[in-house]
């Protein structure tokens, strides 16, 4: 089972929301899925981001994959550690491995997206 | 063997990599084990330790006759008549207009029997071709590849563990030498031979003997930390070895001098062999381009078909790359413009909509302590 207080898209984000501002990360079937990640790119801060849009890549040995914004919104963080610890995103998926933050210009679209029964579901089909 | 009429094929294996969780990817028309417990993992476990791969897609061609040496010599790009019995040389199958077929490793096993080495994918036109031109020669070739398995075991740790399952004196068996023998209680040819830049051994078995030969390995390594390996990591252990991988830096288009590899084209010796005449031209004027090592000196990992640029102009394209387990840096193989491909030329790889920098430098990008 997935974290139960997350919101996911199809595309294996996840996102955690306190106010107007929205936690961003891949799940660990993500992670796992693409096997051991050694390359994170990240949009710069202060970019703005629309919702589903491409905004970085993630990188495996084997793979390259985008990573799509679940919210559309300011981006005012980013993880740094993910810069030299990009194997944070297999070990620590839903914590330390969080990508970035973004501030939602449309709280809304928050429930467009997938609750975790929904998500598991779709997994449990993949 | 499982052989489906729509599906790729399975080796004598399939059920063990099931057991072990294992990835599995098509390749070369097989159905082969991606990874198990990770592609970092078992590559560092190969590098430090040992390792155990299913190479049971590879192809092995039998050729035998009094006239088996002279058959393969007019067949391939090197002379196999110059290997000594029970040792082996890395060669090249070409097509007559020069381009690679197939690259491989011959295995001289009798004064008139070889064993010839061919990439999965590539098995059944260099079983072909190889059928095509023995004509005359009195050679018989015995396309073995689905009655075999094979077996690699590779790592600083190997020589350690196969001692304990084998006959062979491995003390006595050179690098790129063969031998017949046990293998955990079964017939086995044993060779010290490998594509990953480290000591090992690969294990040529009946088909039926490859699980056998599988569990004893897994079983007696695992004190040494031997892992089982997949072809992720055999991937990039191979291009941190500066070894070429048919479909990336060889192909129908590719000559041997361009990929570096003018060595195993022998063109001392007498006689006609197919595609001397197109390799005798291609080697007078030069090769339009060069296979370089390229490390990747900014923020970003080249990857297959990227871009090389000098300046503006487009010199080239990435053929292989990943970050380096071993190094911690990207590192690439591509092929660049003559001109371009001196150690230390400074070109850029077309990573998505950057130009990164990357500096040419000398293969291989790892070489094992002596």
């Amino acid at each position: 089972m997935v974290p139960g207080d997350l919101r996911y898209t199809k595309e294996h984000e996840w996102v955690r929301t306190e106010g107007d501002l929205a936690t961003v990360g891949i799940t660990d079937y993500a992670a796992e899925q693409l096997g051991d990640i050694v390359f994170v790119e990240l949009p710069e801060v202060g970019r703005t981001v629309t919702q589903f849009a491409p905004i970085g890549v993630i990188e495996s040995v084997k793979a390259v994959s985008d990573l799509f914004a679940p919210l559309g919104g300011e981006v005012v963080e980013t993880n740094a550690e993910l810069a030299t610890a990009p194997e944070l995103l297999n070990s620590e998926a839903f914590g330390g491995g969080w990508i970035l933050r973004i501030r939602m210009a449309d709280p809304t679209q928050i429930d467009g997206l997938l609750d975790a029964a929904a998500y598991d579901a779709l997994i449990s089909e993949a | 063997m499982a052989q489906s009429h729509d599906g790729p094929m399975a080796t004598p294996l399939a059920d063990r990599h099931a057991a072990l969780g294992a990835r599995m990817v098509e390749f070369g028309g097989w159905l082969m084990p991606l990874q198990y417990s990770g592609i970092l993992e078992e590559h560092r476990a190969v590098r430090t330790r040992a390792g155990a791969f299913d190479l049971s897609h590879m192809g092995e061609l039998f050729v035998e006759g009094p006239g088996a040496a002279p058959a393969l010599a007019y067949a391939l790009t090197t002379d196999p008549a110059k290997i000594k019995v029970g040792r082996a040389h890395y060669s090249m199958i070409c097509f007559p207009e020069g381009g690679v077929l197939d690259d491989l490793i011959v295995y001289r096993l009798g004064e008139e029997r070889f064993m010839v080495v061919a990439n999965a994918a590539n098995a059944g036109a260099v079983s072909d071709a190889l059928a095509a031109r023995f004509g005359g020669f009195g050679a018989v070739l015995d396309d073995r590849s689905l009655a075999m398995g094979l077996v690699a075991l590779q790592g600083p740790r190997s020589a350690a563990i196969l001692a304990r399952l084998t006959d062979v004196a491995l003390d006595g068996l050179r690098y790129y030498a063969i031998a017949e023998g046990h293998a955990a209680g079964v017939p086995a040819l044993v060779a010290r031979t490998g594509y990953t830049g480290e000591d090992g051994f690969e294990v040529f078995v009946d088909v039926e003997a490859a699980a056998t030969v599988w569990d004893a390995l897994l079983e007696t390594g695992k004190a040494e930390g031997l892992l089982p390996v997949g072809l992720g990591a055999r991937d990039t252990l191979r291009l941190e070895a500066g070894m070429p991988l048919y479909g990336n830096e060889l192909g129908p288009d590719t000559t041997p001098f361009e990929a570096g590899l003018g060595r195993v084209v022998d063109l001392e010796r007498e006689g006609d062999f197919v595609g001397r005449a197109a390799l005798e031209k291609a080697l007078a004027d030069g090769p339009r381009r060069r296979l370089v090592g390229l490390t990747v000196r900014g923020r970003g990992i080249a990857r297959h078909g990227y871009e090389v640029f000098a300046g503006d102009r487009r010199i080239g394209a990435v053929t292989s790359g990943t970050l380096s387990p071993t190094l911690g840096e990207p590192i690439a193989m591509a092929y660049v413009a003559p001109s371009e491909a001196e150690p230390g030329t400074i070109v850029a790889v077309g990573i998505r909509d950057q130009r990164v920098p990357a500096e040419v430098v000398q293969l291989p990008f790892y070489r094992r302590p002596a």
